[in-house]
C-alpha cells in the first residue's frame, strides 16, 4: 500500500504541473488563438532561471519562485510584442509552427550549454525532510508542491472568472473590437495574457527543479502530453483545464502502480478514448 | 481569415503543361545525378524525405489538415520492412509491400481517431498519437529499443536487381519516388482531389452540397500516410536501419520544415524543401545543437516573412501555379 500512496503522490505533483501549463495554454489560446508549442521551453527556462539565480545571485529557492515567471514572463511578453502580434489574422497553425520554432531555438540554445544531463537543484531547507502521516510518509516539499499548485490554479480561475479585470479579458476573448470601442487597450491585454501563461510555465518550472533536475529537454516531451490533456479536457473552461491536468495526474500514477508498462502512454490512451466518444473534449465546445 | 494556402492560384490548362515541363525537368536532373559525382547517398536520402514531404503535402495543402505525426507513418513501415528482411528474410519486394500495408493500417486507424477534430486539435492529436508510438516501440522486444534494427540485408528485388550495388539502389529509389510523387500528382488532379479542395476553402459548404466531408478527409489521410509508409519503407534500404529517430517528433517536425521551406500547397515545394533541408544537415553535421537552433530560426523566418516558401515565390512572381 506504500507504494500505491506513493505513486498517487507522484501522480498529483504531475498533475499540478499538467494543470498549471494547460490553464497557461487554454488562457494563451483564448487569447491569441495560438497553441503555444513553446510552452514546453519557457517551463524549461523558469527552472533554468531558479538555477541562475542561486548560482549567480545567490538568490535561493523564495525569491526565485517570484523572480523567474516574472523573467520569463516578460520574455513571453518580448515574444509577442516582436513576433506572434504579426500572426493576427493568418491561419492558427502559422501559430503552432511559429512557436514549434522558437521551442526548437531556446531549446537548442539550452542544450548546447547544457548538454542533455540534468543540474541539480536543493530543496529548500524549510520544506526538507517528511511527516509520518501514518498512512504513508510524506516529503514536504512533494505536499507543498500540491498544495501551492492547486492554490494558484484556483487563484488563476478566479482572477479570470470572478473579477473585472478577468471579465473584460473574457470578453476580448468574445469580440475584441467591441471591447476596443469601449476604450480598452486590447493589443496590451493580450501582450498581458500572453505574460501571464508563459508565468504560469515558468512557475511550474521552478516547482519542478527541486524534484526532477534542470534539463534543457524537461519540457519537450512534457509538453505533448500536456497537448493530450488539452484534447481530452478541451480549452473551452478555465476550471476544466485544471481538474483534468489533476485527474490525468493520479490516473498516470495509478497506472504506475497497477501496469508500470503502459505509465507512458496512458494518457495518450485516454485521448483515443475521449475522442472515440465525445470528440468535442470533456468540457470543450465545438471548435 | 486567410487560409494556409491561400495564394495558391486556381488550376488552369496552362498551370497542368507548366507541372508537366517542370516535372520532366526534375525527372531528367534525377536521372543524370549518378554520373555528376554527387554522392548518391545524399540524393537517395533527399529523395525519400522529399516523397514523405510531399505525402505530408497532401494533406495540408489539399485537405487544410496539418499532421504533426507524419514520423509514425515512416518509422512504423520503417521497422515492418526491416523485420520482415532481416527476421523472415522476405525478399525487398515484398518488405516493402509489408511495410507500406502496414503504414496504411495505422492511417486506418489513427485517421478514425484523429479527422475528428480540425485545426490545432488535428495537430496536436496526430502528434500525441505519434508519441504514443515512440513509447510502444520503445518498449516492445521486436524494434530492439534505443539500438534499433541494424545491418539489414539489402537482398536483390525481384531476384533481379542487386541493391547493395549504389548505382541500382539509387535507380530503385528514384522510380519509387517519382512513382509516388505521379500518384500524388494524379490525386490533387482528380475530382477527389477537387472535393478536398473545396473542404479546406469551406467545409460547411462542401457539407451542404452533399460531400460526406469526414470520408474524404479520412481516404486523403490514409493516402498521405501509406505513401509516408512507402517512403520509410524505401529509406531502410538506404540507410540500412531502423531506428528511434524516424519515430520521435523531432522528425515530424523536420517533415513540416521541408514542406514550410518549399511551400505549402505547391506541387514541387515538398522536394525542393526536402533537399535544402537535408543538404543543409549534411554541411552542419559538424555544429552540434546549433543545426536544432538554426531550424528553429528557419522555422520562424518562414512563418513571419516567407510564408508562400521558395516554389510558392517563384511561382507567385511568375503568376503560374507550380
Amino acid at each position: 500500500m506504500q507504494a500505491l500512496y506513493a505513486q498517487l503522490l507522484v501522480g498529483l505533483i504531475n498533475g499540478s504541473f499538467y494543470a498549471l501549463l494547460s490553464l497557461g495554454l487554454a488562457v494563451i489560446f483564448g487569447m491569441l488563438n495560438i497553441i503555444n508549442f513553446a510552452h514546453g521551453a519557457l517551463y524549461m527556462m523558469g527552472a533554468f532561471c531558479a538555477y541562475f539565480l542561486l548560482h549567480l545571485t545567490g538568490l535561493g529557492y523564495w525569491p526565485a519562485l517570484i523572480i523567474a515567471p516574472i523573467v520569463v514572463g516578460i520574455f513571453g511578453m518580448i515574444l509577442e510584442r516582436t513576433m506572434l502580434q504579426w500572426l493576427t489574422g493568418l491561419d492558427h497553425l502559422y501559430g503552432l509552427l511559429l512557436t514549434f520554432g522558437i521551442a526548437l531555438i531556446v531549446q537548442g540554445v539550452f542544450q548546447n550549454y547544457f548538454g542533455s544531463s540534468g543540474l541539480p537543484y536543493a530543496i529548500p531547507d524549510e520544506l526538507k525532510g517528511g511527516m509520518n502521516l501514518g498512512f504513508m510518509f510524506l516529503p514536504i516539499y512533494r505536499g507543498w508542491v500540491v498544495v501551492f499548485s492547486l492554490i494558484v490554479c484556483i487563484a488563476t480561475w478566479y482572477l479570470i472568472e470572478k473579477t473585472r479585470l478577468g471579465a473584460n479579458l473574457r470578453a476580448a476573448t468574445e469580440n475584441p473590437t467591441l471591447v476596443r470601442a469601449f476604450g480598452i487597450n486590447v493589443p496590451r491585454m493580450i501582450t498581458l495574457t500572453y505574460g501571464l501563461g508563459v508565468g504560469l510555465a515558468a512557475l511550474a518550472g521552478v516547482l519542478s527543479a527541486p524534484i526532477n533536475q534542470v534539463r534543457p529537454l524537461m519540457g519537450a516531451d512534457l509538453i505533448i502530453v500536456v497537448f493530450a490533456v488539452v484534447v481530452i479536457g478541451g480549452m473551452g473552461s478555465i476550471m476544466g483545464s485544471i481538474i483534468t491536468g489533476f485527474a490525468l495526474g493520479v490516473i498516470e500514477g495509478l497506472t504506475k502502480y497497477f501496469y508500470p508498462e503502459a505509465s507512458n502512454t496512458v494518457v495518450f490512451v485516454l485521448m483515443v478514448l475521449v475522442l472515440l466518444v465525445k470528440p468535442t473534449g470533456l468540457t470543450g465546445r465545438a471548435a | 481569415m486567410s487560409a494556409l494556402t491561400d495564394d495558391t492560384l486556381p488550376a488552369s490548362p496552362r498551370a497542368v503543361r507548366d507541372e508537366m515541363v517542370v516535372f520532366v525537368v526534375m525527372a531528367a536532373l534525377l536521372l543524370i545525378v549518378p554520373w555528376t559525382g554527387i554522392y548518391p547517398f545524399f540524393v537517395m536520402q533527399a529523395l525519400c524525405f522529399a516523397l514523405l514531404a510531399c505525402a505530408f503535402n497532401l494533406l495540408i495543402g489539399y485537405g487544410g489538415l496539418l499532421s504533426f505525426g507524419h514520423a509514425m507513418f515512416l518509422g512504423t513501415a520503417g521497422y515492418l520492412t526491416a523485420h520482415a528482411l532481416k527476421v523472415w528474410g522476405l525478399s525487398p519486394e515484398l518488405g516493402i509491400l509489408f511495410g507500406t500495408l502496414g503504414a496504411a493500417a495505422l492511417g486506418v486507424i489513427t485517421g478514425y481517431v484523429s479527422i475528428r477534430r480540425q485545426g490545432i486539435y488535428f495537430s496536436m492529436i496526430t502528434l500525441a498519437l505519434s508519441q504514443l508510438l515512440f513509447f510502444v516501440y520503445l518498449q516492445t522486444p521486436f524494434t530492439h529499443g534505443e539500438d534499433g534494427i541494424q545491418g539489414i540485408p539489402q537482398g536483390y528485388l525481384f531476384g533481379v536487381f542487386n541493391l547493395a550495388k549504389p548505382i541500382t539502389l539509387y535507380y530503385v529509389v528514384l522510380a519509387g519516388f517519382l512513382g509516388g510523387f505521379l500518384i500524388i500528382y494524379r490525386t490533387i488532379n482528380s475530382p477527389f482531389g477537387e472535393v478536398l479542395k473545396a473542404i479546406r476553402e469551406n467545409e460547411p459548404r462542401a457539407i451542404s452540397l452533399g460531400y460526406k466531408t469526414d470520408q474524404y478527409k479520412l481516404v486523403a489521410f490514409i493516402l498521405s500516410g501509406t505513401l509516408a509508409g512507402f517512403a520509410g519503407s524505401l529509406k531502410v534500404f538506404v540507410a540500412q536501419n531502423a531506428s528511434l529517430t524516424d519515430v520521435h517528433w523531432t522528425m515530424s517536425g523536420e517533415v513540416v520544415l521541408m514542406t514550410l521551406v518549399g511551400g505549402l500547397g505547391t506541387v514541387f515545394g515538398p522536394v525542393v524543401g526536402a533537399f535544402v533541408i537535408i543538404a543543409m544537415q549534411q554541411y552542419l553535421a559538424g555544429f552540434g545543437q546549433w543545426v536544432t537552433v538554426i531550424q528553429g530560426v528557419i522555422f520562424v523566418t518562414c512563418v513571419l516573412t516567407f510564408r508562400r516558401g521558395v516554389i510558392g515565390e517563384i511561382a507567385h512572381y511568375f503568376r503560374r501555379s507550380l
